[in-house]
């Protein structure tokens, strides 16, 4: 035990010591939980809009002052036909084109009805359905405020449009691909360049040829990465509930305990990894394009699997990251339990057992 | 600077801060001398050898290598000076005919001259059967062989070898002194560095350095007879022990 | 015996690294492995250092098989590779702790095998390994070899790349160790620090050329051997060439070794010789043969 103890001593000096890799384990999952955060985040602020005003009524200029007066948009300019519409969208500028019909104020009140025309630019898939819902929920507001007044209910009809990209696909959220990302690169890829560290300066060779057992090495090396890697997970979770206000549905228990287990999967890749290569640069390799590229392409992550070609929807089952990014989106997402988690969760138990054999498999108490 | 010394220096200086990694050296090294520069790891050696590449500029000092100035003609240097290192030779995954092509091509030599070369270094080193493998496959012993007259190959006056027979064995090792006296003999000036002594009793003028400092210059056979002593190792132990 | 080793073979793929090797340590010997890169040292350390496995013969070390029980040689063996193996990052101290506690001691229960060397980088102790000069961390090495009071210590090439005052220090380390009875086997490459040595082999090619102390080594070398001097060495060593009873010709330091083929030579008439192919201020005498004037006699 002592032995046991003074090796993990060693690794913690490893890692506090060495800057990049403590970059990678603390900067990097704050970093990225941030850019994907920004990148892929609900807000918008002064977004360019350009307004077709037909009708030139005292509800329009309402509507088109409370619209200016939100922090989410500015007015860029007024256009006067339809075909400007085309042209300004080509500039790039104007996210979305606000076109009221003839008459808008006169049929409002006529008929308690009117129309307006919300064209965004979906090159953008992201902030076009963000600006259209923005602007609806602009609308309905003057719609309650209309109607507190008055008996007779008005009723705007907003019809959306998206231009460019017509089959908008809703934005996965993020957390947990950044999660699952986050925790194969700590747990594996740091694990590997760990071990194979030790081989390339040929201090395994005296770790060897020493009384100390080949698993305590092995589970001396994995034992901080799994330390770090549940600090990492909670750290992105806390991030995720109280900078993203992104909530948490089912039980944190239960996230808990999954990610505990993804993490024990990740190890025990790396450590897979490391029994097949030699040196650190290969260890990164492997890790690079054997996981992280897998993890982000086929994991569902950012691209989903539904609409994948059949060969590749078959080897994402392989992937463990997919298991565990559906397990953590049904308890974060939808607030699910173990109930409807089982079966993914024991494909990633089965997974782990199947590399942790391989790797005691693969492990050499010599040389060769 | 008369027509036979090569290199010419005086009160050559770095400093590091407040360190003087070397401290106003002075020697002179002639046409076809084999001069042994050693020292301890961290004695200067290095920082010494890299001003005169002209890859480091001095702090204080003069020094001229092969008539050039090492502070404003570092790049005329460069085109006169060979260059071979124990730790990086020549590319193990090109072979042999391809090293001799692509180090001629560095130093600018024709595509003609360069097949000359090949045909001349092929015979005199009697790897004809093995042109076209690949370096990395060779003995140990030839690679090094082989890279010495990479470092020849622009006909430089002066070459510098870092510490060239570390490891091999003491048949190969012969041959390559063998060869530095051939290069010697035909007029190249060869300035060895290293920290192993017994590779120093080869040089016709051996200088030791000790702490940035010259501490010795002379002969083998003479700076044995000043320390009383039958070999160059116990010189250097008796120097650097002060 | 501490090390015995009868017939072992290796080979890599289609390289021979080791061919029919066997040799026997005594305890407390100081047993040095002489050859070049390459010829084989390296394996044959690993081998018995429970490493990698021979293809053909057996060996036991501290009367353990290296196969079969390779968990006890383990525990009784100290090992230095030849490449500078401890954590760079760590401080001296940490490095030696953290060596201490894996064999399950402690620096204090060993300190006086050790005391001596550390004494010496003590000074640096919280300074990180990698920052340290050769000379330090070699003795640093050293030190986390010892630390748990080994029976056999392995060596393999300490002394590359370190310059002649550390390597001096070494030897005499070497030796003191040896005094309270450690069993050393060590192999460098330079033949010059054979004759510190209680008995040698010399290796070449997986080979061992000849095993005996270095003292009946060279006694044993079986022809006169004469250092050779003129003003041009290039033209002295071609001309001694063409000398037609010569039986080898090496250039040797400042002079050249020559031996002939004659049992009657007579060094006037190379004189003669030399002096008819222009040669200048030539000299001749009898010198004794060195352990590399045996081994480039034997690897001819």
């Amino acid at each position: 035990m002592k032995r046991f103890i003074g090796f993990i001593k060693k690794e913690f000096y490893h890692i506090f010591r060495d800057k990049r890799s403590l970059f990678i384990l603390f900067g990097m999952p704050i970093a990225q939980i941030m850019l994907f955060g920004f990148a892929i985040t609900n807000e918008i602020n002064n977004v360019d809009i350009a307004v077709l005003d037909h009708s030139k009524g005292a509800t329009t200029t309402e509507i088109i002052n409370k619209i200016s007066a939100s922090k989410y948009f500015s007015i860029s300019q007024f256009i006067n036909k339809e075909s400007d519409i085309e042209t300004i969208f080509k500039k790039g500028k104007v996210k979305a084109v606000l076109n009221f019909e003839k008459g808008f104020s006169k049929n409002l009140i006529k008929d308690h009805k009117a129309t307006i025309q919300i064209i965004t630019d979906a090159t953008d898939p992201n902030t076009a359905n963000t600006v259209s819902n923005y602007v609806n929920a602009i609308l309905q507001q003057y719609q309650k405020e209309l109607n507190k007044d008055i008996a007779i209910t008005y009723q705007i009809v907003p019809q959306t449009r998206m231009v460019y990209n017509p089959e908008l696909k809703s934005v996965y959220m993020f957390v947990p691909g950044v999660m699952t990302i986050i925790l194969m690169l700590v747990s594996a890829m740091m694990t590997s360049i760990s071990i194979t560290r030790e081989k390339e300066l040929g201090t395994m060779e005296i770790l060897l040829v020493s009384p100390i057992k080949p698993i305590q090495v092995i589970v001396g090396k994995v034992f901080p990465y799994i330390f770090l890697s549940i600090i990492n997970a909670t750290v992105i979770v806390l991030l995720s509930i109280f900078i993203f206000k992104m909530p948490v549905q089912g039980s944190l228990i239960l996230l808990g305990f999954e990610s505990v287990l993804f993490i024990i999967t990740a190890l025990a890749l790396g450590i897979l990894i490391s029994t097949i290569s030699a040196t650190q640069q290969t260890a990164m390799m492997i890790s690079l394009m054997g996981l992280m590229l897998p993890v982000i392409l086929l994991s569902g992550f950012i691209f989903p699997i539904s609409s994948m070609p059949l060969p590749l929807q078959i080897i994402s089952n392989i992937i463990p990251a997919k298991w565990f990014i559906i397990i953590i989106k049904g308890i974060m997402l939808k607030g699910v339990g173990l109930q409807y988690l089982w079966k993914e969760t024991l494909i990633l138990i089965g997974m782990t057992i199947f590399y942790i054999g391989l790797s005691v498999k693969k492990y050499k108490i010599r040389l060769e | 600077m008369d027509n036979n010394t090569v290199i010419q220096v005086e009160g050559l200086t770095k400093m590091y801060g407040d360190f003087a990694a070397v401290d106003a050296i002075t020697f002179d090294v002639k046409k076809g001398e084999i001069f042994g520069f050693l020292g301890a790891n961290g004695a200067g050696k290095t920082t010494a050898m890299k001003m005169l590449i002209g890859i480091s500029k001095p702090t204080a000092g003069k020094a001229q290598v092969a008539g050039f100035d090492v502070y404003k003609q570092a790049e005329n240097i460069k085109k006169s000076i060979g260059y071979m290192s124990q730790k990086f030779a020549l590319y193990d995954d090109l072979t042999v005919k391809e090293n001799i092509t692509f180090f001629g091509g560095i130093y600018g030599l024709s595509r003609k001259r360069i097949k000359e070369k090949i045909a001349i270094l092929l015979e005199e080193l009697g790897l004809e059967d093995v042109s076209d493998q690949l370096v990395g496959a060779l003995p140990l012993g030839w690679k090094q062989k082989l890279s010495f007259s990479v470092s020849l190959i622009h006909d430089p006056k002066i070459v510098f070898l870092d510490e060239p027979t570390g490891g091999v064995d003491p048949i190969t090792r012969r041959q390559f002194w063998e060869m530095i006296y051939k290069a010697a003999h035909q007029g190249t000036t060869v300035f060895v560095t290293t920290h192993y002594m017994d590779e120093a009793e080869y040089c016709d003028r051996v200088s030791i350095m000790v702490n940035g400092k010259i501490e010795a210059l002379d002969t083998p056979k003479k700076l044995k007879a000043q320390f009383q002593v039958d070999n160059m190792n116990d010189v250097f132990l008796k120097l650097a022990r002060g | 015996m501490s090390i015995t080793v009868s017939n072992i073979s290796k080979s890599y793929k289609s390289v021979k690294a080791l061919e029919n090797i066997s040799f026997n340590v005594k305890e407390g010997e100081l047993f040095g492995l002489i050859g070049p890169d390459g010829a084989g040292k390296t394996t044959l350390f690993r081998i018995l250092t429970t490493l990698l496995i021979a293809n053909e013969g057996t060996a036991t070390v501290a009367d353990f098989d290296v196969v079969l029980d390779y968990k006890k040689i383990r525990n009784n063996v100290g090992y230095m590779p030849g490449k500078f193996s401890l954590y760079q990052d760590l401080t001296v101290e940490e490095n030696l702790n953290f060596f201490a506690t894996i064999f399950g001691t402690t620096i204090e229960e060993n300190y006086d095998l050790i005391k001596e060397i550390y004494v010496q980088i003590e000074p640096f102790k919280d300074r990180r390994a990698g920052k340290l000069s050769g000379g330090m961390k070699q003795k640093l090495a050293l030190c986390c070899a010892l630390i748990h009071k080994p029976k056999v210590l392995f060596l393999d090439e300490p002394t590359t790349g370190v310059d002649p005052v550390s390597r001096k220090e070494f030897w005499d380390m070497l030796k003191r160790l040896q005094q309270k009875g450690i069993t050393i086997l060590v192999s460098t490459p330079y033949m010059d620090e054979a004759a510190l040595c209680d008995r040698i082999a010399l290796i070449q090619d997986g080979k061992i050329l000849q095993i005996d102390t270095p003292q009946a080594i060279v006694k044993h070398y079986p022809k006169k051997i004469y250092n050779v001097r003129a003003d041009n060495t290039y033209q002295l060593i071609k001309s001694l060439k063409t000398y037609e009873y010569n039986h080898s010709v090496y250039p040797f330091g400042e002079f050249v070794h020559y031996t002939d083929r004659r049992a009657d030579f007579n060094p006037k008439d190379l004189i003669q010789f030399l002096e008819s192919n222009n040669l200048s201020n030539v000299e001749i005498e009898k010198t004794v043969a060195t352990i590399e004037d045996t081994f480039m006699e034997l690897a001819k």
